[in-house]
């Protein structure tokens, strides 16, 4: 393991040099573009064995990918926001034909108006496609996630298309300590890609992407409901692993001060850095301050995460993304009915679209708030300006 | 070009009972295409009336491996594809030779998959596309394409009291095709069959990207009798409505020269869509039409005289 200091971006082009996937089809956008540049230098330079297609568009990117995956080949792309809407059409195609796919996604605002900061719209906006989601809080969380989630999206109780989501700018573009594992090391741990049927097996030839009607498309979806939910077991049994053998043991979420807690905040990705400082603070002061850091979004741990916070009684749901639904943000909506039999206040923070800033003092008035979360309204837009 | 007795003895990508409707041209573009290839192929199909007439779950007709995955990218999918053949073959995963051949309609290659087609052919992957192009979007009840011929009725821009069908002519794809200097691009007919396998035959055994443009009658959508499809697919040609050319490293041949050029009107007068054409006040629209075909027609022959 060797220390370095690396951008978000960096280290995820790392992880892929390491990895070293049988196919790349990527186009690139802002944040993610260096991503994509990176991975192309390495196979400018013969430091990989991958075949990669520079394609025309992300649509491209991901239908490559889906062709590429289909021979067994194991295949990787990275984008952001546009780009990953472009490829919304396909990504449910790659789940539904049980194609682990690996992609480094930028947390980025989908226009309009046109905007390349983070917030995370993109990535909520394909939550309902069949693609494992995890998020990270730093470039060494990132690291660690893209190199996990080849053996999730492998695992056979799995096959499925993996996202690893870091934030825009804040991740992408900030350097940080890293620990990097030997390129040996990750070739061990991601170990030779298996697959059940190759279409370049062609004395067993297969049918992929036939149409299904009534009779089939139901049952034909039922496998992906069921390895989303096995999917759990596996990402518990991977971070656990991971931690054994790196030292850095991964769950759904992290708790942060949480078990005395009264008053806790959810949140995803590089916020929760943020949140730490504003948490110590508060606890400094005798606050009793907390985070649940969700780290997994799909599957979404809904039994743990109301267990986690069961003993909490007022929480803040904060949201990098809206659904303009009138009822508040994704994470929001989702861990309030994981909460519907427990008691706890549970009020919604959209915050930080298109890259607005959030910062300690924001998220301690939060915390602040909390203390009268009866007469706060449910949804709460922070950071912005009347 | 392989003899009959040679080819009826290649693998038949399609069995029996699939589900096109009789008199058919696609399923002839698809045996012919793929039979001519020598290696096995795999083979990728856009979203239109051969995907969905060939793999309606729990069956499939395909004999060969078969991927279909949206509407637009079939070229795209195909181009992934050969990438993950190249990456493997070079790790020692995969040892057979392999075609790899892509099927799209017009609606699916002219119009929505023209960006994928054009990007997999710029970056030059060792693969044949065939666009097997019927006029119109024929899978979801004839609507106008980017290849519909003008004054053809379709149910997007009919043909009504006072408009006469596709007001614009239909886009060159073929050139556009020649455009991106292909190793080597094609206009075939199902109607002459030996010039449309012979044609495939030459683009496996180019290396690169080579494009096929093979018109293929429709018997629903242009309303013609069903046995009449290969009939109507040398009419095509013979008319020079749809010449059939090949350029190779940007050489123009033209692989059929009709001794005695019929008038397109022969052509017209055999399909429902046109039958507004022949409308008294028409008659205008009729040499407009023939106008536009004799000069796409005396263009392609100075191409070919400059080769």
């Amino acid at each position: 393991m060797v220390t370095l200091a690396k951008t978000g971006n960096e280290v995820m082009a790392e992880a892929m040099r390491q990895i070293d996937p049988d196919v790349v089809a990527a186009y690139p956008i802002t944040p993610a573009t260096e991503v994509v540049m990176i991975f192309a230098q390495f196979v400018a330079d013969g430091l990989v064995g991958t075949e990669y297609i520079p394609v025309e568009s992300e649509h491209s990117a991901m239908s490559a990918c889906v062709g590429a995956a289909t021979t067994g080949a194991r295949v990787m792309t990275g984008t952001s926001s546009q780009g990953l809407a472009l490829m919304y059409e396909i990504l449910p195609i790659a789940s539904a034909l049980r194609l682990p796919i690996i992609m480094c996604e930028v947390n980025r605002a989908l226009s309009g108006p046109i905007n390349i900061h983070c917030d995370h719209s993109d990535t909520m906006g394909c939550r309902d496609f069949g693609w494992l989601q995890i998020f990270s809080e730093n470039s060494q969380e990132a690291y660690d996630n893209v190199l996990q989630a080849v053996r999730i999206a492998e695992d056979p109780r799995v096959q499925l298309p993996t996202m690893v989501t870091t934030d825009g700018f804040i991740i992408s573009h900030c350097m940080e300590k890293v620990e990097v594992l030997e390129d040996k090391v990750v070739k061990d741990y991601v170990g030779e890609k298996r697959s059940p049927y190759s279409v370049l097996d062609v004395d067993k030839p297969v049918t992929i992407g036939a149409l299904d009607l009534t009779d089939y498309y139901f049952e034909h979806k039922m496998p992906v409901v069921q390895a989303m939910k096995d999917a759990r077991q596996v990402i518990l049994e991977v971070g656990e692993d991971f931690g054994k053998r790196f030292g850095r043991p991964y769950r759904f979420f992290e708790k942060y001060k949480l078990d005395d807690a009264e008053f806790a905040i959810v949140a995803l990705g590089s916020t929760c850095g943020t949140a730490r400082v504003a948490i110590d603070e508060l606890r400094e002061k005798g606050i009793k301050a907390g985070m649940l850091k969700l780290r997994v979004f799909r599957p979404f741990p809904a039994e743990e995460i109301a267990e986690a916070l069961s003993k909490v009684p007022n929480i803040a749901i904060l949201d990098r993304s809206d659904s303009f639904n009138a009822q508040g943000g994704p994470v929001f909506t989702e861990v309030r009915s994981a909460m519907y039999n427990l008691k706890a206040k549970i009020i919604n923070y959209v915050y930080g679209l298109g890259g607005r800033d959030i910062n300690v003092a924001q998220i301690k008035e939060v915390f602040n708030q909390l203390g009268q979360a009866d007469k706060m309204p449910l949804v709460n837009y922070l950071g912005v300006r009347e | 070009m392989a003899g009959l007795k040679d080819l009826s003895k290649r693998k038949d990508p399609l069995t029996g009972g699939h589900r096109a409707c009789s008199g058919c041209g696609f399923p002839q573009i698809v045996r012919m295409v793929c039979m001519a290839s020598q290696d096995p192929v795999v083979v990728v199909s856009a979203t239109g009336c051969l995907e969905v007439t060939t793999t309606i779950f729990p069956y499939s007709a395909w004999t060969t491996p078969f991927v279909h995955n949206a509407f637009e990218n079939a070229a795209a999918t195909l181009s992934g594809i050969e990438a993950a053949y190249n990456a493997l073959s070079r790790k020692g995963k995969v040892s057979k030779k392999i075609n790899f051949v892509a099927f799209g309609g017009d609606g699916g290659t002219y119009d929505i998959g023209f960006q994928s087609l054009s990007g997999a052919m710029e970056r030059g992957h060792n693969l044949l596309y065939v666009c097997y192009d019927n006029n119109a979007y024929m899978n979801t009840g004839v609507q106008r394409s980017g290849a519909t011929p003008r004054g053809a009725n379709t149910t997007t821009e009919p043909a009504g009291k006072v408009k006469q069908g596709k007001t614009r002519f239909r886009k060159d794809l073929t050139e556009i095709m020649v455009a991106h200097r292909l190793p080597y691009v094609a206009q075939a007919s199902v109607g002459y069959w030996a010039d449309l396998i012979r044609k495939a035959e030459k683009a496996f055994a180019t290396p690169g990207p080579k494009f096929m443009n093979v018109l293929q009658p429709c018997r629903l959508g242009w309303a013609y009798p069903p046995a009449e499809t290969f009939a109507m697919g040398r009419l095509a040609a013979d008319t020079c409505f749809w010449p059939l050319y090949e350029v190779e490293n940007g050489k123009y041949k033209i692989t059929l020269k009709p001794r005695e050029k019929k008038p397109a009107v022969e052509f017209f007068k055999a399909q429902e869509r046109f039958r507004h054409l022949f409308k008294p006040n028409n008659a205008g629209l009729l040499e407009e039409l023939q106008k536009e075909i004799d000069q796409r027609w005396e263009e392609l022959l100075a191409k070919e005289a400059k080769a």
